[in-house]
C-alpha cells in the first residue's frame, strides 16, 4: 500500500503575539514598529488620500465613503459585539440627516452646530424610538429594523412634512474644502479608535455578554436592555453624525436619505472587510464605495452587484479581508508532515 | 358591510403573502427574506410567458409555480444550506439575494403601469349591495383551498408529516431517519411555490411592480410574527386581525395609515406578548 504524505498547514504566532495578546511589554524599535506600523499606515494613509486624488470628484467619493465608513462601523458594533443585527442603517442616515436639515433651515444653526446635534439628539431619537424592539434578538431585530427606515419615509410621503416628496432644500454646505474633506475623515478615525478601545474595556465585556449569553448577564444583575440601548445609542450616534454631514454636503434633505443603499452597502462592506475586526468594514468600504461610483452607469445594477458579492463572501470567504490579513500578519505558516 | 367583504379579501390575501413564510421558518427556522422577492419573480415570469412567449394563461401558471419552486430550492441548496444556523449569515444571505434579485428587474427594465396580469375571470357581482369582483372572490376561495390543502398535506402525507416531524423537533426527525437537509430544501421549494401562487392570484388586481416585494416581505413577516413564527394556523388567524385593522384603519383614518398598521402591530405584540398568538413557551426563550 501506498503511503500517502499528508501535510498540514501548521501556524505558529510571532514573538510578540506570543508573549501577550493584549498588555505589550516592549523590547525594541522593532518591537514597536510592528505593532505601531498597521495603525500608521492606516492613520496616515486615511490622512493624505485626499491630497494624492487630484479632482474634486474623487475627493468628494473620499468623504462619501467615510460616511458609509461610519454605518458600517455601527453595524459592525451592533451585530457582533451586542448581538442586534440592524438592516436598518438608512434609519439613522435618515434621522440624523433630516435633524440637521432642520436645525439649518428652520431654525438657522451653522454646520458646525448642526452636525453635533444631529448626531447626539438624532442617537437618542433613534434609541427611544427602537426602544420597544431591544428585547428582540436576532431575526427578530433584524426584521424590525429593516421596517423602520421604509415605515419612515412612507410617513414623511403620507403626512407630507418636511418637504415631503420635495425634501429639504437651501441647507448650508461646509465653509471650505479642507474642512469637508478632514471633517469626516478625522471623526471617522476617532470614532474607529474609540469603538476599538471601548469594546475592550469592561462594559464592551458585558455587551459581549449580552450577544453571547444575555440570562448569564440577567443573571449578574445587569440590566439587558439597558446595556443594549446604551449601545444602540453609540451606533445610532455615528449614524446619525454620517447623515448629517452627508446632508451638508449634497445641501439637500430628502426621502432618499432612507435608501436601501445606506442599509445594504455597510453591510456587504462589513462582510467583505470582516465582521467583528471593526476596521475591516471600515477597509471595506474603502474598496466599495470607488467601485460603486465607477458603476455608476448602471443605476440599480449597483445594488444586484453589492448583494452577490455579499453572497458570494458570506459562502465562500466568510472570515473576511481583515481577518484573513490580521493572520498573515501575525503567524508564520509552514507545511509540516503529519 | 363592505368593511366585512373586504376586510375578509384583504385579510386572505395576508395570509398568502404569509403563509410561504411561516412554512420556511417553522421546518428550517430561516427567516427567508427574499420572500418579497420571489413573489414579484413569479410575477414577472408568469408576465414573460404570457406576453413574451405567447403561452396559454393556465400553462403559464402552471410552469411560473414548478419554475419558482425550483429556484426557491436551488436559493437554499447552493446558498443557504452553507450557512444554515448562523443567524446573522441567513439573514443577511437571505436579503442580499432577495436585493439582487429584485433590483435587477429594476435594472431590467420592469417598472411601469403596462406589467399588468389579466384576471382569471372579469367582471364583477353584487354581494348584499356591493359590487365585488370576481378575481377577489376567486382569491378567497382560493386562498381558503389552499389552507385545506396544505392542512391536509401536512397530516396524511409523508413529505408533509416528515415536514411537520421537523418543525416540532429537528433532531427527533432525523433520528427517524428524516432527511433534514432534503426537507429544508423541500420546505424552502414549497414556500417560494407559495409566494408564486400568492402572486399569480394576487397580481391581476393590479399593477407588477418591483416595490411590492418589500411591502410583501413586511406584511408577511408581520402577520407571521403577529400569529408566533412558525406557527401556521397561528398566521392564518393573525392574517384575519391584520386585515381587518388595516381596512378598518383605510376606512376610518385614511389610505396612507395602512402599513403604519403592520409595524404597529408588530411592536405591539412584541411587547405584549413576544412569542406571539400561537407561539410556543420555547420560542419565547429565544427571542426575549
Amino acid at each position: 500500500m501506498a503511503i500517502t504524505t499528508q501535510r498540514r498547514k501548521e501556524r505558529i504566532d510571532r514573538g510578540i503575539n506570543v508573549r501577550t495578546e493584549g498588555i505589550y511589554a516592549l523590547m525594541s524599535i522593532k518591537e514597536l514598529s510592528y505593532l505601531a506600523a498597521p495603525r500608521l499606515v492606516l492613520i496616515v494613509g486615511l490622512l493624505i488620500l485626499p491630497l494624492l486624488l487630484p479632482d474634486m470628484y474623487w475627493k468628494r467619493v473620499i468623504t462619501i465613503t467615510c460616511i458609509y465608513a461610519f454605518l458600517a462601523l455601527s453595524f459592525d458594533f451592533l451585530a457582533h459585539f451586542v448581538g442586534l443585527v440592524s438592516l436598518g442603517g438608512a434609519f439613522f442616515v435618515g434621522i440624523g440627516g433630516y435633524l440637521a436639515a432642520i436645525a439649518n433651515t428652520y431654525w438657522g444653526f451653522p454646520p458646525w452646530l448642526t452636525i453635533p446635534f444631529a448626531a447626539l439628539v438624532g442617537g437618542a431619537v433613534c434609541t427611544l424610538l427602537l426602544f420597544p424592539c431591544l428585547p428582540l434578538r436576532g431575526v427578530y431585530f433584524a426584521i424590525v429594523s429593516l421596517m423602520y427606515p421604509l415605515f419612515s419615509a412612507r410617513v414623511i410621503e403620507a403626512l407630507d412634512i418636511f418637504g415631503g416628496t420635495d425634501g429639504i432644500m437651501g441647507i448650508d454646505g461646509f465653509s471650505n474644502h479642507f474642512v469637508e474633506e478632514y471633517a469626516p475623515l478625522g471623526l471617522l478615525l476617532i470614532a474607529l479608535f474609540a469603538i476599538r478601545r471601548l469594546v475592550t474595556t469592561d462594559f464592551g465585556l458585558v455587551l459581549r455578554g449580552v450577544k453571547d449569553n444575555d440570562q448569564a448577564i440577567r443573571a449578574s444583575g445587569m440590566n439587558v436592555t439597558f446595556y443594549k440601548s446604551v449601545a444602540v445609542y453609540i451606533a445610532s450616534t455615528m449614524g446619525c453624525l454620517s447623515g448629517a454631514i452627508l446632508v451638508h454636503i449634497y445641501m439637500w434633505s430628502g426621502i432618499s436619505l432612507f435608501a436601501l443603499d445606506f442599509s445594504i452597502l455597510p453591510i456587504a462592506a462589513t462582510v467583505i472587510g470582516g465582521s467583528g475586526t471593526l476596521i475591516g468594514p471600515v477597509l471595506g468600504c474603502f474598496i466599495l464605495v470607488p467601485i460603486s461610483e465607477l458603476l455608476r452607469d448602471f443605476g440599480t445594477l449597483r445594488i444586484v452587484f453589492y448583494a452577490l458579492i455579499l453572497v458570494g463572501f458570506i459562502i465562500f470567504r466568510s472570515e473576511g479581508l481583515m481577518v484573513w490579513g490580521q493572520r498573515k500578519y501575525h503567524q508564520f505558516e509552514r507545511w509540516t508532515q503529519i | 358591510m363592505d368593511i366585512l367583504i373586504y376586510g375578509t379579501i384583504n385579510s386572505v390575501a395576508l395570509a398568502l403573502y404569509a403563509l410561504g413564510f411561516a412554512m420556511v421558518y417553522g421546518v428550517s427556522r430561516l427567516p427567508n427574506f427574499a420572500h418579497g422577492a420571489l413573489y414579484v419573480l413569479s410575477g414577472f415570469i408568469t408576465w414573460t410567458m404570457l406576453n413574451s412567449l405567447g403561452l396559454p394563461y393556465i400553462v403559464s401558471i402552471v410552469l411560473t409555480l414548478i419554475i419558482t419552486g425550483i429556484i426557491g430550492a436551488m436559493i437554499y441548496q447552493f446558498v443557504l444550506i452553507r450557512v444554515r444556523g448562523m443567524e446573522i449569515s441567513e439573514i443577511i444571505a437571505s436579503y442580499a439575494i432577495g436585493l439582487a434579485i429584485l433590483e435587477g428587474l429594476r435594472w431590467g427594465g420592469f417598472r411601469g403601469v403596462n406589467y399588468t396580469l389579466p384576471a382569471f375571470i372579469a367582471g364583477s357581482t353584487n354581494i348584499a349591495g356591493i359590487s365585488v369582483d370576481y378575481q377577489r372572490l376567486l382569491v378567497v376561495a382560493i386562498g381558503a383551498a389552499v389552507v385545506a390543502v396544505l392542512w391536509l398535506f401536512t397530516h396524511y402525507t409523508r413529505i408533509g408529516l416528515a415536514l411537520r416531524g421537523m418543525a416540532q423537533d429537528e433532531r427527533a426527525a432525523m433520528m427517524l431517519g428524516i432527511d433534514s437537509d432534503l426537507m429544508a430544501v423541500v420546505a424552502m421549494g414549497f414556500g417560494s411555490m407559495l409566494a408564486a401562487l400568492a402572486a399569480i392570484l394576487l397580481l391581476p388586481l393590479g399593477n407588477v411592480v418591483v416595490e411590492a416585494g418589500y411591502n410583501v416581505l413586511i406584511l408577511a413577516i408581520a402577520v407571521c410574527i403577529v400569529g408566533g413564527l412558525g406557527s401556521w394556523m397561528g398566521a392564518v388567524l393573525a392574517a384575519f386581525l391584520i386585515g381587518f385593522a388595516q381596512i378598518l384603519t383605510v376606512v376610518y383614518l385614511g389610505a396612507q395609515y395602512q402599513m403604519v398598521v403592520a409595524i404597529f402591530a408588530i411592536i405591539l405584540t412584541l411587547i405584549l406578548k413576544p412569542s406571539g398568538i400561537f407561539g410556543q413557551q420555547k420560542e419565547l426563550e429565544e427571542r426575549v
